[in-house]
């Protein structure tokens, strides 16, 4: 009788858990940059938003956190999960787990390096290659760049997808406009020490800058740090040299809004929508999404700076 | 030592007898000493006379300086500007490395005192000596932590400080609440871009701390029980010295010059960044010291040697930088550049060089 009831409360309690609302498993890396902690924010506000259950895991920066993660995520019995790999490899066998589970899978962010395409429904990612065209259709479209435009370069990570991809775009647009060139391309790691160190090398290398008409760095950090350089070069970032990077950190917006810093393509942090767009129209039965999609944030300039950046300095 | 009784027991003035005593004693010190000194320093002079020459032929205006806003201005500044925090650990792992051991948390020291720092000034209402104070006691904590898990608990020094790489970043990174913590501090941040006399103020806090130490070592018992403790622990505990509290020392030593470091890079950027604040600088010190001739074993170092090794390091980035070939090529040529480097210290490459010159001679002159 006892065991009875037991069960039947059970099925009652899955079955009002199940139709009242979608639980979602989100296997985050960690919070190692401003940006991923956005990133975080963003789906949990867009799961409040959408009244779907999400069960939040923070990795660390160690897929093995990842994958125990996931195996939790489908012990409990979730209705999806969404992957934010720390690495590309390594995933098949708990993608299969969870294929075999019935559960679908959506990786944002990062890549996944699995034979069989079919164990995850698609992956969400920034587009690198826009970002960088964009940075650069912005730069050719200012006055300073339509006679002869010497371009200084901070690359980020050899290696790195996002440096290699900011880069290609980047070029690609400037291709088109024989006045400008890439004069010096040196990397600084992506972060703001290096920047402002290899700044000061490669502005003295220039003649102190003179001819210098802009600054493209692959992310904001490393622009943050060469701003410093240039000033104490005795230059003015912003005038005399046009300062234009990529991920919108909130340091950034102030700089902007100081007016030593141009512009910034966003690196979108809001992939949380696009995932749970997918899930649900999984979930509603629509089976045969494409395998890649790619969003691509805005271009932030001076004048909406200062506003942004009370916006994100809350969060 | 029998020269010298002779010399105290004759029947003259103390001032002669002073005199003699001490010449006695440098004749007992340095039997050829001084030849062998030059070549320690000819060796990484050149290599670094040799880098700074390719700097000219890539950039003529190499060598200019500057007389702008106050100071010095030119990449040979920024040379030694940029050696200073690899300048500071380097030092302090001279000393580690002289009593055989290795501290390699210096870098996430790096990151946990430039951490308590940006914090501290985040926070407010604190003076810049009390931040500065705080930031060098977490450093000493962390070297009293090393020492005393090398010295007293017996771990090997690699595994000891290892375990403070690896955890003092995720310290520093929970300080920061895994962001980069950025101030708005005038006078804090000249400790990093500043300028004092003309020369910034980074290169004067290495001057301070190798004069200090120099004196440390070279006017008290320190650096001969260092060298002692380093050649052979045991033995020196027979003679008395206390070797456990001299390891305890080095430790302590490196990671308060790890602080001062720190604080260097943290007021450079005007921001912590615990991720990637003095990561790999440990690799570059130890590197430092030895380009600066000192043996891993212990037993043998010197302070200024291994700051023109951190100069060599520094001056091969500039190039790297400065020579405009692709970013994919950095790696590869630093490894080529110090491997030459360390060949060109090496006794026994340069006598093999010397015999092969000198056989292309023998054929030579033959045919």
């Amino acid at each position: 009788m006892k065991i009875k009831s037991i069960v039947a409360g059970l099925g009652l309690c899955f079955v009002c858990h199940s139709s009242f609302a979608t639980t979602v498993g989100f296997a985050q890396v960690g919070s190692e940059s401003g940006w991923r902690t956005s990133f975080s924010e963003s789906v949990k506000a867009e799961a409040k938003k959408r009244g779907i259950d999400l069960k939040f895991s923070d990795a660390q920066q160690k897929q093995e956190n990842q994958i125990k993660a996931v195996r939790s995520f489908i012990a409990q019995g979730v209705d999806a999960i969404i992957i934010a790999p720390v690495v590309e490899t390594g995933w098949t066998p708990v993608l299969r787990e969870a294929k075999r589970a019935r559960i679908p899978v959506v990786i944002v962010d990062r890549n996944v390096q699995v034979q069989d395409e079919s164990l995850f429904v698609t992956r969400i990612a920034s587009d690198f290659v826009e970002e960088g065209r964009k940075a650069a259709t912005w730069l050719m479209s200012q006055p300073q760049a339509q006679q002869q435009c010497n371009i200084i370069e901070l690359q980020g990570t050899v290696g790195a997808t996002a440096a290699i991809d900011r880069a290609k775009g980047f070029n690609e647009v400037l291709a088109q406009h024989p006045q400008a060139k890439i004069v010096r391309s040196q990397t600084a790691e992506f972060t703001r020490a290096k920047g402002k160190e290899v700044m000061e090398s490669l502005l003295k290398a220039e003649q102190g800058g003179k001819d210098i008409c802009a600054l493209w760095a692959h992310n904001d950090e490393m622009a943050l740090g060469a701003i410093q350089a240039i000033k104490e070069a005795g230059l003015k970032p912003g005038k005399d040299l046009l300062v234009v990077s990529v991920d919108a950190v909130p340091d950034y917006f102030k700089a902007m809004a100081d007016g030593d810093a141009n512009a910034t393509v966003e690196l979108n942090p809001h992939l949380g929508g696009p995932a749970f767009d997918v899930i649900e129209a999984y979930l509603k039965g629509k089976k045969d999404t494409e395998k890649l999609i790619r969003t691509t944030g805005d271009l932030f300039l001076q004048d909406t700076a200062a506003a942004e950046y009370e916006k994100r300095r809350l969060n | 030592m029998t020269n010298e009784a002779t010399i105290l027991n004759s029947t003259q003035s103390d001032q002669l007898k002073a005199e003699q005593l001490k010449a006695a004693r440098q004749a007992r010190y340095s039997p050829g000493q001084s030849a062998h000194q030059f070549s320690l320093y000819l060796y990484p002079l050149l290599a670094l006379a040799l880098l700074l020459l390719v700097n000219v032929l890539l950039d003529p205006q190499f060598f200019s300086l500057q007389w702008q806003d106050g100071r010095l201005y030119g990449p040979l500044i920024d040379i030694v500007n940029r050696s200073a925090p690899v300048a500071l650990l380097a030092i302090g792992m001279s000393l580690v490395i002289a009593t055989g051991g290795i501290d390699l948390s210096v870098g996430a020291v790096m990151a946990i005192c430039g951490a308590v720092c940006a914090n501290l000034l985040v926070l407010g209402d604190w003076s810049i000596p009390a931040v500065i104070g705080l930031a060098v006691l977490t450093g000493l904590a962390c070297g009293l932590v090393n020492g005393f898990m090398v010295s007293y608990l017996g771990i090997q020094p690699i595994v000891a400080t290892l375990v403070l790489m690896v955890a003092g970043r995720g310290v520093a990174q929970l300080l920061n609440q895994g962001q980069i913590v950025t101030f708005q501090n005038p006078d804090f941040a000249a400790l990093g871009s500043g300028s004092f006399l003309g020369l910034p103020v980074p290169v004067w806090l290495v001057l301070l701390a190798l004069l200090i130490m120099q004196l440390l070592l070279k006017r008290t018992a320190l650096g001969l029980f260092i060298e002692a403790v380093g050649c052979n622990a045991k033995a020196s505990r027979y003679l008395g010295i206390d070797d456990r509290g001299i390891k305890l020392t080095v430790y302590l030593l490196a990671g308060g010059c790890a602080a001062l470091a720190g604080i260097i890079a943290t007021a450079d950027i005007q921001g912590s960044d615990a991720n990637n604040a003095g990561l790999w600088l440990e690799l570059d010190a130890i590197l430092a010291v030895v380009i600066g001739g000192a043996a891993l074993t212990g037993g043998r170092f010197s302070l200024p040697r291994a700051v023109i090794g951190v100069l060599i390091i520094q001056a091969l980035s500039t190039t790297i930088v400065v020579s405009g070939l692709p970013a994919k090529f950095n790696l590869l040529i630093k490894a080529l550049v110090i491997l030459l480097v360390l060949m060109l210290q090496s006794e026994l490459f340069r006598n093999q060089l010397k015999a092969l010159f000198s056989f292309n001679k023998l054929r030579g002159g033959k045919a």
